[in-house]
C-alpha cells in the first residue's frame, strides 16, 4: 500500500463527506460552500489520477465559476422559510429508495467486472499532450461545445432581461 | 500503484446517488440544480478513472465536454429559476398554476 493509495482513500472520504453535508444543509450558502470543498477534493483526485489539466479546469470552472454563479443567485433572491418539514416524507422515502436502489445495482454491476480489481499503475497525461490530442481528434466536438456556450449566453440573456413592451401594454389595458 | 478501477467507479456511483437523492428529495429548485451538478461531477470522476485504467485520453476529452455542458446547464437553469422567482416569489418546484398566473399578471 503506497502513499498514493492512502491519499486516494483520504480524498475519497473528504469528497463523500463534503457532498453529504452539502446535500443535507438547510442553509443554501452553507450547501454551496461544502460543495466547493467537494469540488476541490475532486480536483485533487483528478491530479492523482493523472489529469493535471482537468484538475485546474475543475477548480476554475466548477469551484470558481459555477459555484459563484449559484452564490450570486442565492444572494439575489430573498428566500422565505418554507412551512412544513425540511424533507417531506412523501418525497423522502421514494428518494431514498431510488438512490439506494441505484447504488446497490451499480455496486453489483461494478463488482461483476472482474478485470477492474487489479491496481492500476500511476500515469500522467501532460497538458500539452492532452491539448494536442483534443484538437487533433475532437476538434469538431470542441467547436460544437463553443456553439453550445454561445447558445447558453444568448439564452441566459433572453431569460434574464426584464420584460417590457407588449406585456406592459396589456398590463395597462387590463384594469 | 494506485487503487483498482472498481474503487473509483464505486466512489463515482456513491457520488451519483448522493446527487440523485439531492435532486429528488429537496423542495428547492436551486438545490435540485446543485444535485444535477453533483451527478455530472460524479460522471466526470468515473471517466477520469476509466481513462487511467485503459491508458487512453478519450475519457479526459469527454470530461472537457461534461464541463461545457455543466456550465451551459447551470447558466440557463439559474436564469430560468430567476424567471420563476420573479413570477411566483418562491423557488418551490411544486408551485401551482394559479400562483403562476397570479404572479404573471403582477
Amino acid at each position: 500500500m503506497s502513499i498514493l493509495t492512502l491519499l486516494f482513500y483520504a480524498i475519497a472520504l473528504l469528497i463523500v463527506a463534503a457532498t453529504a453535508m452539502a446535500v443535507t444543509r438547510r442553509n443554501l450558502v452553507h450547501a454551496v460552500l461544502y460543495l466547493v470543498l467537494s469540488f476541490f477534493g475532486t480536483a485533487m483526485l483528478f491530479y492523482l489520477l493523472g489529469a493535471p489539466f482537468l484538475a485546474a479546469l475543475e477548480i476554475i470552472i466548477y469551484a470558481g465559476a459555477i459555484m459563484v454563479l449559484f452564490l450570486f443567485l442565492i444572494m439575489m433572491i430573498r428566500l422565505k422559510k418554507l412551512p412544513g418539514m425540511f424533507f417531506p416524507v412523501g418525497q423522502l422515502l421514494p428518494a431514498i429508495l431510488i438512490s439506494a436502489g441505484f447504488l446497490v445495482v451499480s455496486s453489483v454491476m461494478i463488482g461483476r467486472n472482474s478485470s477492474g480489481w487489479a491496481p492500476m499503475p500511476a500515469a500522467q497525461a501532460s497538458p500539452m499532450a492532452f491539448g494536442v490530442y483534443l484538437f487533433q481528434t475532437h476538434w469538431l466536438a470542441v467547436e460544437i461545445a463553443s456553439m453550445l456556450l454561445l447558445v447558453a449566453l444568448v439564452g441566459a440573456y433572453i431569460l434574464g432581461r426584464r420584460v417590457r413592451g407588449p406585456s406592459a401594454d396589456t398590463r395597462k389595458e387590463a384594469p | 500503484m494506485i487503487v483498482p478501477l472498481n474503487h473509483i467507479l464505486l466512489l463515482s456511483g456513491l457520488l451519483f446517488s448522493l446527487g440523485m437523492f439531492c435532486t429528488l428529495a429537496r423542495r428547492n429548485l436551486i438545490m435540485m440544480l446543485l444535485g444535477i451538478e453533483i451527478m455530472l461531477n460524479a460522471a466526470a470522476v468515473g471517466f477520469v478513472g476509466a481513462s487511467l485504467h485503459w491508458q487512453q485520453m478519450e475519457g479526459q476529452a469527454i470530461v472537457i465536454f461534461i464541463l461545457a455542458v455543466a456550465a451551459t446547464e447551470v447558466s440557463i437553469g439559474l436564469a430560468a429559476i430567476l424567471v420563476v422567482y420573479r413570477r411566483t416569489d418562491s423557488v418551490d418546484p411544486d408551485m401551482n398554476a394559479a400562483l403562476w398566473e397570479k404572479g404573471g399578471q403582477r
